[in-house]
């Protein structure tokens, strides 16, 4: 046991760190800080940088595009760019669909899809969820019936995060509804652009529009667009969802968010004091720097064991990264509701400062707080991940 | 980077744990705790053949060189069999003491009589009004020429009853708060003006306490420099609380699993227990608390190789805050999943809830680290 990096990975790290510094716009990294939103530019101008570089899709294999890290070196170019902060890449097409695609379709759509995913030339979204089918996502409604060499696609999705931006979605259609409800599924992908798709943003809680949802009438899509083999679209779908295992921890962000909280609490005062000099305060705060301490380390422990052993089995340690990773990033949101206290009230409708001007990055942490419930709700409930752990590791 | 154990450690961690599945299931427990003195001298003599008392000490001492990771490892299997023999005070504070303070004459005189299972040791160290500060010393050692005289009280020293020599923290200088003038003493547990007042504890180990009245040691008594002996008190306590989160988190290993057993095979209206949801939920929630716990177990462990003392200590109490909470958790609902039973003696279970509980009070509670961890500037640096 060797807590350690090599010399080799951290000069990595040097390295990943400087391409960073000198390569993420300011503005960018400055409203990831804030906890604002980005524009649809922003994030593409980011991560074409990224692709150019060659850190666009680390992951895949080298043949795609990819780096051929060791899970070490990916999980310090993840940490490091969570924490920078910098914006992490578009899940939808590096870790979801561009997987699915050079692991089970054909020759034709690897050529095709590929490095538009990797350039970000497409932007993708994900039409898994339906508004009957949240964690049974295998209940699905969305049906694709075969016409000639057309699919015809009707039904509705829900909590399509960011398809206003999509030029691509990756769906769970149901092919054969006779077949149990698993077996009847099939992976098909296609443009948002065909006649028939209709997108109607939802505004969450924070005022935010990430989400939507989006509705097929009729959508005629190749039938060639179908990914690997017909109604095996839920295998595709599980090794899709397992594929980011280490990621969802984030203990990069909340590190990041950790530090900023500890930043600002030396700056706001209350009684006399600023915030940090509050012991409650500042034993919630180390609390809560341990407990990440904690899933930094049990992420080490599963990243080192992927390295050394292979990503076949998983290790049972990885079911909690979610669990913990979720509820961390909700806490570090609560302490910086602590820290700004009152003047988390004003509500920034227009993206205009607060109404205490020495305060103007406050006016985000309120709609922080409320957006980051998604956090144990999202990529599988905290409560389904709870029921895998007592099926999966202990046996209940 | 890595978490994987060596060759060697793997079956370090083989012999230990067959040693012990061997010789000490729950029965065998019961009959070790009713030998004199509360444990085994047989099971003593047979840690000692494999070697496990002589690990951490330096080959020219007569040890095996051995590191922080093995000890963690025996202290896993210890915890998991719930072991009531004296190994944390004897191996790992005594020997840490002996180790990191000891002179050439004083590891000849002690280290292989440790090694070789004859003699046990005792730390000597809290006081009425000491809590877990370890530089709240009140019991004076006075010098007399070249010699020591000691005079105070200690309290819930472990194995105190049944020690051969103790290791006494007391004071040579300063007030009773003061972090200098602190020095360690070895003293014979037979000398003169020593009375000890043996118990069991809660959680089946005996501890006593003792007084000290005109007990007169020679100056080869201190390890250490006599009047700033706290770094040293320090580096060694920090050995021991890594030690007993390791132990804790071997014991919370296996109360979930004998928990997650349970409910498996024990039927209500008709069918298993631990088929209800609300049970899974709350066993998926103690594995989460034992990973935290394991992970930052072997965070402790591998921090004692750190330079920085004050990293290394912060490393530590970080560690026994997380393990401090996750063992409540498991130890509490462990006994609440198994329901009433596990609310009898009868039951290996309340014993598993016991030793956790013990563990979180002993060289510094949850609050206390989190404190101290808190005071030191957070954990990110």
């Amino acid at each position: 046991m060797d807590l350690a990096f090599t010399k080799e990975e951290i000069a990595f790290r040097e390295e990943v760190r400087e391409f960073f510094k000198n390569n993420v716009p300011p503005e960018t990294r400055r409203k990831l800080q804030e906890g604002r939103h980005l524009s649809k530019d922003e994030m593409v101008t980011w991560w074409r940088i990224l692709n150019k570089k060659g850190w666009g899709v680390t992951h895949w294999p080298k043949e795609f595009g990819g780096t051929g890290w060791t899970s070490v070196q990916h999980y310090i170019f993840n940490e490091e760019l969570q924490s920078y902060p910098a914006p992490q890449p578009l899940a939808f097409g590096v870790s979801m669909v561009g997987p699915v695609i050079y692991t089970f379709g054909n020759e034709k759509q690897k050529k095709e899809y590929l490095p538009r995913i990797a350039n970000v030339d497409d932007w993708w979204c994900q039409g898994f969820s339906e508004p009957g089918s949240g964690s049974d996502l295998a209940s699905l409604k969305t049906k694709a019936e075969r016409k000639g060499d057309k699919w015809i696609i009707n039904g509705q999705k829900t909590w399509t995060t960011l398809a206003q931006h999509a030029d691509m979605i990756f769906c769970l259609c149901r092919t054969d509804p006779a077949a149990k409800k698993q077996m009847g599924i099939s992976f098909i992908v296609f443009s948002m652009k065909s006649k028939g798709v209709t997108v109607r943003p939802i505004q969450t809680i924070d005022g935010g529009h990430e989400v939507n949802e989006v509705f097929f009438d009729d959508v005629e899509v190749p039938y060639e667009n179908l990914i690997g083999e017909e109604n095996k679209g839920w295998d595709y779908a599980k090794f899709l969802l397992g594929n980011e295992r280490t990621g969802i921890a984030r203990v990069g962000v909340s590190k990041e968010r950790l530090r900023r909280i500890r930043a600002l609490a030396s700056k706001v005062e209350a009684g006399g004091r600023p915030v940090i000099e509050d012991p409650a305060f500042r034993e919630k705060l180390t609390a809560c720097e341990i407990e990440l301490k904690a899933l930094e380390l049990t992420q080490l422990r599963v990243v080192a064991d992927e390295g050394k052993h292979g990503k076949g089995k998983p290790n049972p340690a990885s079911s909690v990264l979610k669990i913990k990773g979720s509820e961390i990033q909700q806490t570090t949101t609560e302490l910086l509701m602590e820290v700004i206290g009152p003047f988390a009230a004003p509500y920034d409708e227009h993206g205009d400062a607060g109404s205490n001007e020495s305060m103007d990055w406050s006016a985000q942490i309120a709609p922080s707080y409320f957006n980051n419930r998604k956090v144990s709700i999202y990529g599988g409930s905290n409560e389904i991940q709870r029921n895998i752990i007592s099926k999966a590791v202990l046996g209940l | 980077m890595d978490f994987d154990l060596t060759e060697e450690q793997r079956l370090l961690k083989d012999s230990v744990d067959g040693l012990l599945a061997d010789a000490y299931d729950f029965d065998a427990r019961k009959k070790y705790m009713k030998e004199r003195g509360g444990w085994s001298k047989a099971l003593w003599g047979r840690l000692a053949e494999q070697g496990l008392l002589g690990l951490p000490f330096a080959e020219a001492d007569g040890g095996f060189g051995a590191g922080s990771v093995e000890t963690m490892i025996v202290m896993e299997a210890l915890g998991k069999a719930l072991v009531v023999e004296p190994y944390l005070a004897t191996v790992v504070i005594a020997g840490g003491f002996l180790r990191h303070g000891g002179s050439a004459e004083q590891k000849a005189k002690y280290i292989p009589d440790i090694i070789d299972g004859s003699k046990t040791f005792a730390f000597a160290q809290l006081e009425k009004n000491s809590r877990y500060d370890l530089y709240d010393v009140v019991t004076a050692a006075k010098k007399k020429g070249e010699a020591y005289v000691i005079d105070g009280e200690k309290f819930v020293v472990l194995n105190g009853e049944n020690a051969d020599t103790l290791i006494v923290t007391a004071r040579t200088k300063g007030g009773q708060r003061d972090k200098t003038g602190i020095g360690v003493f070895l003293v014979p547990a037979d000398a003169k003006g020593i009375t000890r007042k043996g118990y069991p504890t809660q959680d089946g180990l005996h501890a006593a306490d003792i007084t000290f009245t005109n007990v007169e040691v020679g100056a080869d008594a201190a390890i250490g420099d006599p009047e700033n002996a706290l770094p040293l008190v320090e580096r060694v306590a920090d050995e021991a609380r890594t030690a007993i989160c390791a132990e804790a988190v071997g014991a919370m290993d296996e109360s979930l699993k004998e928990t997650v057993e349970y409910i498996k095979t024990r039927k209500q209206f008709g069918v298993a227990i631990g088929s209800f949801q609300s049970l899974q939920h709350r066993a998926a929630d103690m594995f989460v608390a034992l990973e935290q716990a394991r992970s930052m177990s072997m965070f402790a462990t591998m921090a004692s190789d750190f330079d920085n003392a004050k990293e290394r200590s912060s490393a530590v109490a970080a560690a026994k805050v997380q393990v401090g909470k996750s063992l409540k958790f498991v130890g509490q609902q462990s006994i609440q999943l198994h329901g009433g039973i596990g609310m009898t003696m009868e039951a290996k279970i309340g014993h598993y809830f016991k030793r956790l509980t013990m563990i979180e009070n002993t060289l510094g509670d949850t609050d206390y680290h989190l404190r101290r961890v808190s005071e030191g500037g957070g954990l990110l640096g």
